[in-house]
């Protein structure tokens, strides 16, 4: 490679947080460039990606009603990574709060109850803590990879919830639609703002994003956990166990990414069907490193992430091009996001063609 | 390329480097003349590192020029740096710790080098220097002393003409060391010149032919080591006297901390396990244990501390109390303080400022409150342990990794001694830091020994063992010898038992898991 990486002496603060502001404006210009390669007026295509949707009130509630979910997951994910546990499979765990948080409601059909929406997402918050549980049993009893349990369990919980709709929990009233009972009043969160979706949910959102900052900027657990993703040895010798920390870490990104599965259901969609979330759980982990894994700038990217889903969703309608769109927009930002932290600690060095070969070690050693 | 007689191999004119506020090397020249041995001496952040990073090329001067062999070299990088034929053994190894020996070497050797061809080189020159290393142990199992080999024999397959050593013997019994030197002449011999970074003044003046002391970034003297005495180098280097160690007689109490009849097999594949380990600390005394890195010392640090609880309770005692199954929290609450080998990555969370890092062991009750932390009381301690034990920069807001070796250690010994302990582990407790600093922190411990603080020191410096433990055994391969007390016991005696060779001649060399020399 004529080109090599070197460290640099120190990344200055400010660059590091300017850096996932600048991912997101340079992948806004490549999805724009993606527009007009595919025959689009590009300046049209913005508009329509990402000023159209949130140029009304109905809009904003949109863009917010999409948020709350991805906030929720997102900040449960944060705290894991912080602790460097690889909660990959929020999706899975959004579902498995979904599935139990809508059971309860679909149980108490007939009861009418300011409790059950607290029980409901109780409910939902467990479900998720318990998909989360299974991949730490198996990480901290046989050392088994979460990454990869995670991620599978996020197609078994998809697959149950299929099964659940198509079976048990179909509605007999639906015309054999794969669809539960839609839930009663008492079960569905309430809206915010005549003339939009927005509901109750991104109050939730918030709040627990606000808790969560609070937690991993005061708390010494945190602080433990903390310790436990920079530098293994150093918790050890610190007397902070390393499986409750992985424990925690799971726990905790599983019950928020459980909430998420309740805002969806409870909130915008009213029952159980087969698709609960267009991929909010694996869109939470971009924002999470978006936002820093800081609870508080999580919120912002959050908004970023939910305007990318809904300017697919427009972009659909109005450009005719396939909603797989808002996949690219993500991948395209994760991209540049890897890409500017890179070079906010190491520069590339131009070397030349001729030079010769063992360079490779350039890299180790500062 | 001339290199006639008379021309240095490496001259360096008017290099400057500031780091914000702080000079670290102000205008520095400095000549290597082939076949020269060259030491640098100086203090903690007298510029060393600073100087030998922008001779290595890690780090780019502000002004001034290097020469190679006459040669302006403008703009330099690591791997030019070794085009050059300049090695360097770092301080902190740069090794990663998840590969084999072989492996790590393979990552610098030149493309088109098969892992077969690179395996007899190293054994060959393993064997020529004589330097054994195995190169499928993998490099996180390996203790400090062997990591080093490691690093010595990577730069020696480059066939270096310039080879930068930084602290090389810290981590060596004086054999060993003899050893290295021997190894080091001889590659002088063969025309390859040194740089050797070091604060033991009696090596310097041992090895090597000229000593560049720096202090405060500055050449403060160009002398010929062999003919100054080791006062005049430590006046240079400090610009007073050093304060040489009070140790007054000892008048140790009960037993404070005890190991009965402890045996373990190592968690790591080719350790070194416990045989039977017995010892007791007393308050107000000092307790040594001698002997090299992979020995079994990792083990039993681990088994006192807390981090390892495999033992049954009755192996291991504070003040009486079994604690062989309790965790190292509850061993903290009981009095217990340890300053690990390890610095950066365990002694200290590297990326997270000082103010943070007091937090790791330290569980003052004014520290928290409802499970949050007040940040308050943690950086007015930060503070206190920053100017109480001299750390720079006196900054609580810097972090770990920021500081240099020596500035570290002073924080984590600091952090540990001011939970006013009741017993103190400390695992080479000076390693790498200048005469001032070492010489600080052994005096910190000969005073909490005073106070009837019970210490147990793991050292692989015999010169600092017998400066201030009033006990000393030997650990090698998983055996500890019976402690003997300091003032009648002998460097030497200590060096065989170190090596695991038998005092007198009785018996074959230590050999698998004997003991011989237990009776």
């Amino acid at each position: 490679m004529p080109i090599r990486l070197e460290p640099r002496a120190a990344a200055s603060r400010w660059v590091r947080y300017l850096a996932p502001v600048a991912s997101a404006l340079a992948a806004m210009i490549a999805g724009t460039l993606l527009f007009f390669f595919i025959g689009h007026d590009p300046a049209e295509a913005f508009y329509v990606f990402f000023v159209q949707p949130v140029s009304d009130l109905y809009g904003l509630g949109e863009l917010f009603l999409k948020t709350a979910p991805i906030l929720l997951c997102a900040t449960g994910l944060a705290i894991g990574f912080r602790s460097n546990v690889w909660n990959i499979g929020a999706e899975g765990q959004l579902i498995l709060g979904a599935i139990c948080g809508g059971s309860l409601a679909l149980a108490f059909d007939s009861v009418q109850g300011w409790w059950l929406l607290p029980a409901m997402f109780l409910a939902g918050g467990i479900g998720g803590m318990a998909w989360a549980t299974v991949a730490a049993v198996l990480r901290v009893r046989f050392n088994a990879n979460e990454i990869l349990v995670t991620l599978m369990l996020t197609y078994i919980a998809g697959l149950f919830l299929s099964y659940l709709v198509y079976g048990p929990l179909r509605s007999p009233t639906g015309f054999n639609w794969p669809e539960s009972t839609a839930f009663h009043g008492a079960a569905r969160l309430p809206r915010l703002l005549d003339g939009t979706r927005m509901n109750a949910g991104i109050l939730l959102a918030l709040g627990v994003a606000v808790a969560a900052w609070v937690f991993v900027r005061f708390s010494y657990l945190s602080y433990q956990m903390e310790v436990g993703g920079k530098a293994v040895n150093a918790a050890r010798y610190a007397g902070f166990g390393r499986n409750r920390m992985i424990w925690l870490g799971l726990l905790i990104s599983g019950f928020c990414a459980g909430l998420a599965g309740v805002v969806e259901v409870a909130g915008t969609i009213g029952k159980l069907r087969e698709v609960v979330s267009p991929g909010y759980g694996f869109a939470a982990i971009i924002v999470a490193y978006i936002g820093r894994l800081n609870p508080l700038a999580i919120i912002l990217s959050s908004v970023l992430m939910a305007l990318f889903f809904i300017g697919g969703e427009q972009a659909k309608v109005s450009l005719g091009v396939p909603s797989a769109i808002t996949g690219i927009f993500q991948g395209t930002l994760l991209f540049f996001l890897l890409m500017s932290d890179l070079l906010v600690s190491y520069r590339l060095t131009w070397v030349g063609f001729a030079s010769n070969s063992a360079e490779g070690g350039g890299a180790v050693d500062g | 390329m001339g290199e006639g007689p008379g021309q240095p191999r490496l001259k360096l004119r008017g290099i400057h480097k500031t780091y914000s506020a702080l000079v670290a090397n102000d205008r520095i020249d400095l000549d290597v003349m082939p076949s020269s041995i060259h030491a640098v001496l100086g203090e903690n952040g007298a510029g060393k590192s600073t100087l030998m990073k922008i001779i290595y090329g890690v780090t780019e001067a502000d002004a001034g020029t290097m020469f190679w062999n006459g040669a302006p070299q403008p703009h330099l990088s690591p791997a030019r740096a070794r085009q050059l034929g300049i090695g360097m053994v770092f301080q902190h190894f740069s090794l990663f710790p998840a590969l084999t020996v072989l492996e790590n070497i393979l990552l610098f050797a030149p493309k088109g080098a098969t892992r077969e061809e690179l395996r007899s080189t190293l054994k060959t020159v393993s064997a020529e220097y004589g330097i054994p290393v195995n190169p499928d142990d993998v490099v996180g199992r390996l203790g400090m002393g062997e990591r080093q080999r490691v690093e010595i024999v990577r730069c020696l397959l480059q066939k270096p003409k310039l080879l930068i050593l930084d602290e090389p013997t810290s981590v060596l019994t004086p054999q060993a060391a003899e050893d290295l030197f021997v190894m080091l002449r001889r590659l002088a011999a063969n025309g390859c010149s040194i740089l050797y970074i070091s604060h033991k003044l009696h090596e310097v003046r041992e090895l090597c032919h000229t000593a560049t002391v720096l202090k405060a970034g500055r050449v403060v003297a160009t002398v010929d080591p062999r003919e100054e005495s080791e006062d005049a180098l430590a006046r240079h280097m400090l610009g007073s006297m050093v304060p040489a160690i009070r140790h007054d007689a000892a008048h140790a109490g009960a037993e404070r901390m005890s190991v009965l009849a402890l045996s373990r097999d190592s968690e790591v594949a080719g350790g070194v396990g416990l045989d039977d380990v017995n010892l007791a600390v007393r308050c107000g005394e000092i307790f040594g244990i001698a002997g090299i890195a992979g020995n079994g010392q990792a083990e039993l640090l681990e088994a006192l501390s807390g981090e390892w609880v495999g033992a049954p309770a009755e192996c291991v005692c504070l003040d009486g109390a079994p604690m062989g199954r309790a965790g190292v929290r509850a061993r903290r609450r009981a009095g217990l303080v340890y300053v690990p080998e390890e610095r950066l990555g365990r002694g200290s969370v590297p990326g997270m400022p000082l103010r943070r890092n007091s937090l790791l062991t330290t569980g003052f009750a004014n520290f928290f409150r409802g499970g949050l932390i007040r940040q308050g009381p943690v950086d007015a301690f930060t503070r206190r342990c920053i100017e109480e034990f001299d750390v720079r920069p006196a900054d609580g807001t810097a972090n770990a990794d920021a500081l240099s070796g020596g500035n570290l250690q002073k924080f984590i010994v600091g952090r540990e001694l001011l939970q006013s302990p009741k017993a103190v582990i400390a695992a080479q407790p000076t390693w790498g830091l200048d005469v001032g600093a070492a010489r600080a922190i052994r005096q910190l411990l000969v005073d909490l020994r005073e106070d009837g603080v019970a210490i147990l020191v793991v050292s692989e410096d015999l010169d600092e063992l017998f400066a201030i433990c009033d006990q000393i055994a030997v650990l090698a391969n998983g055996c500890l010898s019976e402690a003997k007390s300091a003032s009648s016991t002998s460097v030497e005696e200590i060096g065989r038992l170190m090596s695991g060779r038998p005092v007198a001649g009785v018996g074959s060399p230590l050999q698998g898991g004997a003991c011989a020399d237990q009776a």
